[in-house]
């Protein structure tokens, strides 16, 4: 209780612990002991955007529920703000702020009376921490007196956030905040982490999405319950070990049928309208690659050299 | 303090916002004392009678006449003989066939005895047996009015005769009414209490709402004091409308001191509370709380003496109704409110119900947890 109360007074004096440990975190669910979540370890520091990016089931949301207390691990041990998830379980949650991936405000009551609700649960107001969610209220300002039950998608999202950030918390949570909003909100939304940055809150955000990945400093590339790596976007672009092509034909559905089936490719995915291979240490040019396809009956064959993406690496990883 | 303060502003606009809620509120018990006690009567009547009358004397035809004026019979067949009676049985048009035999008069009077034949339909068992008791009743008071006729003709005064008088204690005009009032009452505010509140705080589960309040600092006692209370209240609410509704209807007025009435309504209320949200702590969908508490709802009203005595229930029942915190609010409406029953008087219904109040609740606490 008392290191809370020197935390609202000062909140620079937490500072010289990082924001999130995970100690091998394990999480079992049932009775079939399905494991979600399988001795996961990461850190995160002070005023970092970090992001947990995996397909749906890779246990990014039984981690949320773990570090914000809603889930007790199996196995492991985790520190937020420097507390204990377990002991210190009263503690987090007068310090973090938190937004399930599932709209979770009540939605018979308005936009002002959530909000207002939420400020009050914390013992603040929100003039006192209007600069925090200043840019973003400001576009719900108008629809104040509207029920959120009756508001579109992003508009529930803008006030969901809004919600988790009223009493000015020291790591924001926000599980898969831009699944199901159009792209154009989804880029809003990001701008908006970007500023919540700059304001030292340090925020956990976990995504499906792999375009979203490079907007964090520092990912952590999920799949079945375990990490498969850790380190800023471009480190982990940059550790790519093999020379990527992106490869286009005129018919897309036979181009993949060779590509899968010639001996010289190492490794072939659809990606978007292209196809992406890398090929066995001999084939090293474009000329190389153009002579195999065309002997296998491609027509109107475009061949590039490519920077990896997150996605790229990703299935990379899934693969070795 | 300050939390439950905010809790209950929430809390209560929310219900305010919530039409189809405040209509049920408050139409529920007005619907219920309106319609039930009007409709759900155990007096017989209208019972259907075919007579098969083979003896068309004068005597039989007195009797016929005592049976249908007594209010309870209807004559709807009057047959020449019994098959053509039965065939109305057959084809639910009567009840009850009464034959007189040919002679019926003659051997009255000259050998003093003579034998009817009733036969009942029996399908609907309360009907058939009060139908015949009743017409038991009348043919014996007929046969005792000819014996008198017949004995002040000769010798008299020495016939025995014994005479019962009775009197309604608590509902002289038996009035079936009067009984039922107050133990819909009970159920009413059962329902308010038990299935709003286990709906409620399911309903947040299913929102997702409760989570996002988990991750706040308000502490698990809070929050479920926010949620008993607005509840505690609407069922007072509800029990006040109540009283109302059968004092202007029925013209029932508490007998009894009604400080101690509300008393008991308000820890009873805690006990269904504590059902409820003890219902609550184990559904993880409003379906499955409406089965759940529809389930106990049945049980409790069938085996709380609303509809029938427990008394006249088998000993198993009897101790199922012992576990049945309905049974002990009915019992107390209707001592209280028809008998004028005092505080000492109930003191041990108040007794088990506390304990149903701390032991529900207890146990709802300790099942309701914030992390899992």
């Amino acid at each position: 209780m008392i290191q809370y109360y020197m935390n609202t007074i000062d909140p620079m004096s937490t500072h010289q612990h990082p924001a999130i440990v995970a100690d091998n975190l394990t999480k079992v669910y049932g009775s079939e002991k399905t494991t979600a979540v399988n001795s996961v370890s990461f850190m995160v520091e002070r005023g970092e955007l970090f992001g947990l990016i995996g397909p749906d089931g890779a246990g990014k949301t039984s981690i949320f529920r773990m570090l914000t207390t809603l889930l007790l691990p199996d196995g492991g041990s985790a520190l937020v703000d420097g507390y204990d998830i377990v002991k210190d379980y009263q503690q987090i949650r007068h310090t973090v702020g938190y937004m399930p991936g599932k709209f979770s405000l009540y939605p018979d009551l308005t936009i002002a009376e959530n909000l207002n609700f939420f400020a009050t649960v914390f013992n603040t107001t929100i003039e006192e921490n209007y600069h925090l969610i200043k840019d973003i209220y400001v576009q719900l300002e108008r629809f104040k007196d509207r029920r959120a039950g009756k508001l579109s998608g992003g508009m529930k999202q803008k006030l969901a956030l809004c919600c988790a950030l009223i009493h000015k918390p020291t790591v924001l949570f926000l599980d898969e905040p831009t699944t199901g909003v159009d792209p154009v909100s989804r880029k809003e939304f990001w701008e908006m982490l970007k500023r919540l940055k700059e304001q030292n809150i340090t925020i956990l955000v976990s995504t499906p999405y792999m375009d979203e990945a490079t907007l964090c400093d520092r990912i952590a590339l999920m799949q079945h319950g375990s990490i498969l790596a850790i380190d800023t976007p471009s480190a982990i672009v940059k550790s790519y070990p093999d020379i990527l092509y992106a490869i286009r034909a005129e018919k897309m559905p036979a181009l993949l049928k060779v590509l899968g089936s010639n001996n010289a490719v190492a490794t072939s995915y659809a990606f978007g309208e292209y196809a992406h291979a890398t090929f066995k240490e001999h084939v090293n040019h474009e000329q190389d690659i153009l002579s195999i396809l065309k002997h296998a009956g491609m027509d109107n064959i475009e061949v590039r050299r490519i920077e990896p993406t997150i996605e790229d690496c990703f299935i990379k990883l899934l693969r070795a | 303090m300050r939390a439950i303060k905010f809790l209950l502003q929430k809390e209560f606009r929310q219900i305010f916002r919530n039409r189809s809620i405040l209509a049920m509120i408050l139409v529920m018990p007005v619907m219920q004392l309106l319609i039930l006690p009007l409709a759900a009567n155990y007096e017989v009547k209208n019972i259907y009678l075919a007579v098969v009358d083979h003896d068309h004397s004068s005597y039989s035809q007195k009797m016929i006449e005592k049976i249908t004026s007594s209010g309870y019979f209807r004559l709807t067949g009057y047959n020449n003989s019994y098959q053509e009676a039965f065939r109305l049985i057959e084809s639910d048009d009567a009840d009850v066939v009464l034959e007189i035999p040919s002679g019926f008069e003659r051997n009255l009077i000259r050998e003093d005895e003579q034998k009817l034949l009733i036969a009942v339909n029996a399908i609907n068992g309360v009907k058939a047996n009060l139908g015949s008791a009743y017409l038991a009743t009348i043919i014996r008071n007929y046969n005792q009015d000819i014996r008198i006729d017949f004995m002040q003709a000769g010798r008299f005064n020495d016939i025995p005769t014994i005479k019962v008088t009775s009197s309604n204690w608590f509902n002289p005009n038996l009035n079936y009414r009067v009984y039922m009032v107050p133990g819909i009452l009970a159920v009413l505010v059962t329902m308010i209490g038990g299935f709003l509140t286990a709906l409620n705080i399911v309903k947040e589960k299913e929102a997702g709402t409760i989570e996002q309040i988990n991750v706040t600092p308000i502490r698990k006692h809070h929050f479920i004091l926010g949620k008993l209370i607005p509840f505690w209240i609407l069922g007072n609410i509800v029990f006040t409308i109540g009283l109302l509704v059968s004092w202007l209807i029925y013209g029932i007025v508490p007998v009894g001191n009604l400080a101690l009435l509300y008393g008991f309504v308000s820890i009873y209320l805690l006990a269904v509370l504590g059902l409820g949200l003890l219902v609550s702590t184990f559904c993880d969908t409003q379906q499955q709380a409406m089965f759940i508490m529809f389930f106990f709802m049945m049980i409790f009203i069938l085996l709380g003496g609303l509809f029938t005595a427990i008394d006249s229930m088998p000993e198993w029942a009897q101790v199922i109704t012992r576990f049945n915190p309905v049974s002990y609010l009915i019992a107390v409406m209707r001592m209280v409110i028809l008998k004028g029953s005092t505080f000492r008087d109930v003191l041990p219904h108040l007794g088990i119900i506390a304990l149903f109040a701390i032991g529900l609740n207890s146990w709802a606490i300790l099942n309701y947890k914030k992390a899992n």
